[in-house]
């Protein structure tokens, strides 16, 4: 019997590792594991797989967003539609609906500050039913997706301790 | 070089023999840097950081002075709620808890407060390498039980009872075991109560400090469990292994209080008391540390496995070890002493492992291989030695 939620914090961490390995790491066997990562696959537990990129050592430019909105409710809908409404679009990379103070937070990535001011001048707040948004910009990333960023892992050991 | 003072050295330090791996622990440490080491004997993750922040609060505190010797009443009162909750072991903290710099003095206090000179303690061995010394310090004579992969390297209770004499003072066991993964189930243990009860003077002194480390279906057991045992055994526990803690220094001894206040004694004329910035880090992790334990726990059992299933693949004869961090795998096929195959491993694969025969003569013929490193670091480890042990077997068939 394979134990579902190592599996999956075992790939959540890595997607690299091999259905072999992830057989050897949870003691199951090569054919076990493949059918229930189909399993997963097919009951949208997993929905892909992706790498933890640190963009700011690379060319690209980018800006991200967080966005708070708070919105009036649609009759038999709730927040749903608006919040569909707006996580359609691609540069929305997580949209959530959220308890305190406002209602849903949009994070929003794009390639520059003026990029994403007029997204959501033009975009989000002319949308029926967005009472106020407030943006906020992230100035730097220290840790994402359990990984803290710019950290050099080395061990320092002895060689030999017995 | 003045070689004068030779006679000045104690008989008893001069008896004790320098590691029996000396040479091979100098070649490592030149190699540092340049080698993977699986020879690690400590975890390789960092102290969690809720039991590091709770250390250095108590410095912002200023919390910098002596502790009572027996250790801060907070701490031992932490600790014996950790040995219910975990090793369902009742201790009263006013007088069964003493707290050690680390689990190693506390084996040297309890070989210091029983032994007398000539009394003999039984070691099982493979063991951890202080056990031995600790008794010949202690002026006692070791008498040393073998242990045998046949046996999965349990102890068995024909082989105590063989090593038992009228001068035994104390048993010295430490599972889960260090260098060989071996663990003690209750019906190991019970065969072992079963021996002892026959024998009702007889102390135990029981290294706990991989406890936590056990991957079995059955949870651990420990020996001072059964009642019987449980006035006559000192357990030996600590922080280091099992909550990452090597570099604190802070261990425990629990047990009948006669004996841990004899112990204390010691321990107030040569230690005073643990460090006390560590103490206050173990009040966190002996009472909040258990997910911590827990994740680190079960990857060290992934590592576990994949180390088992690469030793095999390489075509090493090895046990499955069941706790601890460590795969003692067999390379008596192979025609080399342990020495020798971890020198050539080291110098020909950059691969540094420990020769078996450090742990006692009948770890001959064994190495131990730690998997307290990462998964990448294990993986490539094993890959280097399948084709050293590849190469080796080749060379002797051309022979």
């Amino acid at each position: 019997m394979i134990n579902r939620q190592e599996l999956l914090q075992l790939i959540e961490r890595n997607a690299r590792i091999s259905e072999a390995e992830l057989a050897v790491m949870i003691g199951s066997d090569e054919k076990s594991v493949a059918e229930e990562l189909c399993i997963l696959h097919e009951e949208n537990v997993i929905l892909g797989y992706a790498a933890i990129i640190n963009w700011d050592k690379t060319e690209r430019e980018s800006v991200t967003a967080l966005i708070e909105i708070r919105i009036t409710p649609q009759r038999n809908k709730g927040f749903d539609q608006i919040a569909a409404q707006l996580y359609r679009y691609t540069q929305v990379t997580s949209c959530y609906l959220m308890s305190g103070g406002f209602d849903l937070m949009v994070i929003i990535e794009d390639s520059t500050l003026r990029e994403v001011a007029s997204f959501i001048a033009e975009k989000v707040a002319p949308i029926e039913g967005v009472i106020s948004t407030s943006t906020h910009f992230i100035l730097k990333k220290y840790k994402g997706n359990g990984i803290v960023f710019d950290v050099k892992k080395s061990d320092d050991r002895e060689t030999v301790v017995l | 070089m003045n070689n004068s003072f030779d006679d000045k050295i104690s008989g008893v330090v001069k008896s004790i023999p320098p590691s029996a791996i000396r040479r091979f622990f100098d070649l490592a440490n030149e190699m540092k840097g340049e080698v993977i080491s699986l020879s690690i004997g400590e975890p390789d993750f960092v102290t969690p950081w809720r039991v590091r922040e709770a250390g250095i609060y108590s410095l912002e505190q200023g919390y910098t002075h002596y502790s009572p010797n027996q250790g801060y009443i907070e701490v031992r009162k932490a600790i014996a709620q950790y040995m219910i909750r975990r090793m369902g072991l009742l201790y009263d903290p006013a007088s069964e808890i003493l707290v050690t710099v680390g689990g190693s003095e506390a084996l040297d206090l309890a070989a210091r407060a029983m032994i007398n000179p000539g009394d003999e303690v039984i070691i099982v061995e493979p063991c951890f390498v202080s056990y031995k010394a600790t008794v010949l310090l202690a002026h006692g004579v070791p008498v040393i039980v073998e242990t045998k992969q046949e046996d999965d390297f349990k102890l068995r209770p024909e082989a105590l009872e063989k090593a038992i004499s009228n001068k035994t003072k104390y048993v010295m066991i430490g599972y889960p075991c260090n260098p060989t993964g071996a663990t003690m189930t209750e019906d190991d243990l019970k065969a072992i109560v079963d021996v002892l009860d026959r024998y009702p003077d007889i102390i135990v002194v029981s290294d706990e400090l991989y406890s936590e480390l056990s991957y079995g279906e059955a949870p651990f057991v420990s020996i001072a469990g059964f009642p019987s045992m449980r006035e006559r055994t000192v357990v030996v526990n600590g922080f280091s292994k099992s909550f990452a803690m090597t570099g604190w220094r802070i261990g425990f001894a629990a047990g009948p209080d006669t004996i841990i206040q004899a112990m204390n004694k010691v321990h107030q004329y040569c230690i005073m008391s643990s460090p006390t910035t560590a103490q206050y880090a173990v009040i966190e992790a002996a009472l909040y540390g258990d997910k911590e334990v827990r994740d680190m726990r079960d990857e060290y059992n992934r590592r576990r496995r994949v180390i088992y299933n690469g030793l095999l693949k390489a075509g090493l004869k090895c046990f499955e070890p069941s706790g601890a961090f460590y795969a003692f795998p067999s390379i008596r096929e192979l025609n080399m002493t342990s020495e020798e195959f971890c020198e050539s491993l080291l110098t020909e694969k950059k691969v540094a492992i420990v020769p078996g025969n450090a742990f006692g003569a009948c770890g001959e013929g064994y190495v131990r291989i730690s998997y307290a490193s990462s998964i990448e670091n294990i993986k490539e480890a094993l890959s280097r030695l399948a084709d050293f042990v590849f190469e080796i077997k080749k060379r002797e068939s051309d022979k």
